[in-house]
Order: structure tokens, then C-alpha cells, then sequence
């Protein structure tokens, strides 16, 4: 550890960390000697990447397959306009390098999978969490669980966010302790359709920062076996204990998961052709056009209102949130030739197997949603 | 009178409430009273068979009913009940 050594360029750009006994030279020692693998390096990855690249981490990792688009931008603060279209890795690096050229950073313009994720983890001290998707997540603590790597966890929702640390090896517990089984597809809405307040990863991802910082330098209190919970609406921090469960599957004493599975599978996520056959689909020309004929479908949207206030396929007959279909069948014919759309696809894509399911027949899902006919047929309408 | 808090991502299925107090003793009597009030809540939290989901954490205080009695831990007056679901959001 001791015979990594600061330049004076180093001591000029650290003195803040320098002067402070719990960090000084041996603290800064440790974090340029540090490395550390961000999963993902959107909302809460940004934080991440910006904190730690400015705090002297040697060697940072960025793992993510995206590229930069506009409406990234209200909370993605490592990218900016300039880098729009951009892969996010790369922009990323471009804004760390300007921060910060003394520190290493590796771009993995991939998305992390079963194949490759234990070999990208491998050279890294830290794994952190910062993706948006349950598959990844579980592979996320799989992966650093059979390396014994702390993996710093946070997720967020609209206005509610989560941060802990998964570290098995030092006692704690894993991921799959605290949530043994990820929730169906469909019953938990992600941030494309929930939202999330811009500042909340900001948080969050500043929150998992600090874990990493502590854990490299070995300073304070990690924040293993508790989960904190952030609440922006009420400015409320709390704490909950979090247990190793001597029965967990992956950290547990008589673990059944010893490999990396198939997470897509795990968490019941199925190529999409499965799900729907053409019969149920029907494409945002192929909309328009039987729109012109007199025996035009019935057009219902599944958004919610809020949704609806920013943009709307001219002549839709009836707004159902699809969480309220459900309970409000009755207010629909099902005789009727019936067109549903959402925002991308995948609510209208529930929305039709539900409306199967109950009886109707002749229901079609609008592929690619409002999004697409923005795209393909209606450039007025505004894309969000 | 018990509290149970209702997260963010569960209250739209709540009539927008945050939280509900009920007269109980335990905390599945509180699960259930809250379903009973918003029955649209029923199937986010308890399985077709009527068992708590797994990926729906309950706890009593800071503790995880699971390392209590389950469903049968009990709850007092002032006790705060939450329910912490999975999210997995990110970016």
C-alpha cells in the first residue's frame, strides 16, 4: 500500500482530504491505489462517477450499453448536451477527464451479462449497483457475492429512494437476503414509466460515493446490514436492519446458486414474440391509415392522466391507467375492434393480454406506443 | 391505534394515501384491514393463494417481520408498520 506515492500535483489537488486525520496521505494513498466498477452511469451512476473521479479514485470502470439522449440530461449530470447521441461511456469519460486526469478510467461499451460480468468485476476492489432493471440487479449480487466483493446497492422511484452495502464476506448480507425473489414483470413500474425527481439520484448516488470512499480508505462505519431509506416528498432519512439469511441461495451456509443463471429467466422476462403474435399487434402506419375508414378501431390509452396532459393520439376514444383495467372492463365493448396504446408499448402490451384474458378478441397492441407514432406518423406530437 | 406507512411506488393504488391507522393487533390483521380499504392494493402484496409476496418486505419498527413472528407479530399502539417493496430504478 505505502509504495504508491502522491506527486505534488496530487498533494496541491487533495489538500482537502489531506488536512482531515480520518483521510491524509495514507487515506489518499489507499483511494489512488482504489478501483472501483460503476454498473450503469446514468442517474445514479453520474453522481458516482463525478464524486469519486474528483476524490482521487485510481481506477474507475464504467460499464453501460446506452447512448446519451435528451431527456437524460434532467438528472444525468456527468453527460450534457454536447454528448447527446453520444455513447455514455464515452461521454462520461470525456467530462471525468476534465475533472480529473490523474485518475484511470476503463469504458466496457457493453451490457453486462452471465458471459462476461464476473471477468469485468474481477480487477476491480468495489463493485456498485447503479442499474435500472431487477435481471441486472440480481446478476449485479451474484456475480460480486461468488468474488466476495462489496457490491454498494441504491435504487430510486419518483420521489423514494434505497441505499446499502451487500458484503457477505465481511458478514452482511446479500441482495437476495434482503429480496429473495424479484416481483413479476408488471407489478413494480420502472422510471420510464414512473418517473423519478431529477435531484433524487443525486442523493442516492452520493450516498453510494461515500460507502465507496469508506470502504477503500476503511474509514467510519459501512453501511452493511442497514437499509437506508430517503423520502424527498417528506425529507425523511430512515434505517432499517437488514439480516443474512442462513438460507439465502447465494450467501447462505448451503448456497444452491453457485453459477451465474440466466437472470432474464429468473425474474420472468421473455422476448417480447412470446408475449404477443402479430395478430395482437398492429404497427403506427398500419393506425393511421385504418384511422381514415369508416370502420376505424376504438382507440383506448392506458396512460395515466398526468401522461395524457403531455400528449395524445388525436381521436382516442378513452383513457383506462391500465392499473384501473382491471376493475373498469365493463366500461368497454368487447365486440369492439380495439387499438391500446401507452408510451412505448409495454403497459398496452399488458394492457391486450389482460383484455384477452377477459374475453375480448379483437384487441390490438400500438407497437412502440405514442413514442413511435411521434416518430412515424405524427411529428407534432412532443416525445417524453 | 397502528400506522402502517404505503410506499411511494404502491400508492397510486391507495387512493394517493401515504399511510392508514387501524385498531389492531397484529400486523397481518393491519396488512389485511388495508386491503379491505383498498382492495386494488390486494394482489401487489399477497400471492393468489393469500401469502405475503416475496419481494414485499414488512417491518415493524426497523425490524423485518421475518425475524419476528411473521404475520402474527404483534403491534401496539404508536407502533409504525412499513412496507418496503423492491424497486429497481436507477437511472
Amino acid at each position: 500500500m505505502s509504495d504508491v506515492n502522491l506527486s505534488n500535483e496530487e498533494i496541491a489537488r487533495y489538500s482537502r482530504h489531506l488536512i482531515m486525520p480520518e483521510v491524509g496521505m495514507s487515506g489518499q494513498r489507499k483511494l489512488k491505489q482504489g478501483s472501483v466498477l460503476l454498473i450503469g452511469t446514468g442517474g445514479l451512476g453520474s453522481p458516482l462517477a463525478l464524486y469519486l473521479a474528483a476524490a482521487g479514485v485510481g481506477h474507475i470502470g464504467l460499464v453501460d450499453f446506452d447512448v446519451v439522449d435528451s431527456s437524460n440530461l434532467q438528472r444525468q449530470i456527468v453527460h450534457g448536451t454536447s454528448t447527446v447521441g453520444v455513447p455514455k461511456t464515452e461521454s462520461a469519460k470525456r467530462r471525468l477527464a476534465d475533472l480529473n486526469p490523474l485518475v484511470e478510467v476503463t469504458t466496457y461499451e457493453s451490457q453486462i451479462s452471465s458471459e462476461n460480468a464476473l471477468d469485468l468485476m474481477r480487477p476491480y476492489d468495489v463493485i456498485i449497483d447503479g442499474t435500472d432493471n431487477f435481471p441486472t440487479r440480481y446478476l449485479t449480487n451474484d456475480a460480486a457475492v461468488m468474488l466476495g466483493k462489496p457490491n454498494i446497492y441504491g435504487s430510486i422511484f419518483r420521489f423514494e429512494g434505497q441505499a446499502t452495502v451487500f458484503y457477505p464476506k465481511e458478514g452482511g448480507p446479500c441482495y437476495r437476503c434482503l429480496y429473495p425473489e424479484p416481483p413479476p414483470p408488471g407489478l413494480v413500474p420502472s422510471c420510464a414509466e414512473g418517473g423519478v425527481l431529477g435531484v433524487l439520484p443525486g442523493v442516492i448516488g452520493t450516498i453510494q460515493a461515500t460507502e465507496a470512499i469508506k470502504l477503500l480508505t476503511g474509514i467510519g462505519e459501512p453501511l452493511i446490514g442497514r437499509l437506508m431509506l430517503y423520502d424527498a416528498l417528506a425529507m425523511r432519512f430512515r434505517e432499517l436492519k437488514l439480516r443474512r439469511n442462513p438460507k439465502c441461495p447465494v450467501c447462505g451456509e448451503h448456497p444452491t446458486v453457485t453459477e451465474l443463471i440466466d437472470y432474464d429467466q429468473f425474474c420472468g422476462i421473455f422476448p417480447e414474440v412470446n408475449m404477443l403474435s402479430n395478430q395482437y399487434e398492429i404497427t403506427p402506419s398500419e393506425l393511421a391509415e385504418l384511422l381514415q375508414t369508416a370502420g376505424r378501431p376504438y382507440l383506448l390509452d392506458v396512460r395515466n392522466p398526468y401522461e395524457v396532459a403531455i400528449a395524445s393520439i388525436s381521436g382516442t376514444d378513452k383513457v383506462i391507467p391500465v392499473d384501473q383495467l382491471p376493475e373498469r372492463l365493463s366500461e368497454l365493448d368487447t365486440s369492439l375492434e380495439m387499438v391500446v396504446y401507452c408510451r412505448s408499448g409495454a403497459r398496452s402490451g399488458r394492457a391486450v393480454e389482460l383484455l384477452k384474458s377477459a374475453g375480448f378478441r379483437k384487441v390490438k397492441n400500438l407497437v412502440g406506443g405514442i413514442l413511435r407514432w411521434a416518430d412515424d406518423v405524427d411529428t407534432s406530437v412532443a416525445k417524453y | 391505534m397502528a400506522t402502517i406507512t404505503i410506499p411511494t411506488a404502491l400508492r397510486q393504488y391507495a387512493a394517493g394515501n401515504s399511510s392508514v391507522s387501524l385498531d389492531v393487533e397484529t400486523v397481518g390483521a393491519l396488512l389485511r384491514g388495508l386491503v379491505e380499504q383498498h382492495p386494488t392494493l390486494g394482489r401487489h402484496l399477497f400471492s393468489e393463494q393469500g401469502k405475503l409476496r416475496n419481494f414485499v418486505n414488512v417491518y415493524v419498527g426497523d425490524e423485518d417481520i421475518r425475524y419476528l413472528e411473521g404475520e402474527a407479530t404483534p403491534v401496539s399502539s404508536g407502533d409504525t408498520v412499513s412496507i418496503i417493496p423492491a424497486i429497481a430504478g436507477g437511472i
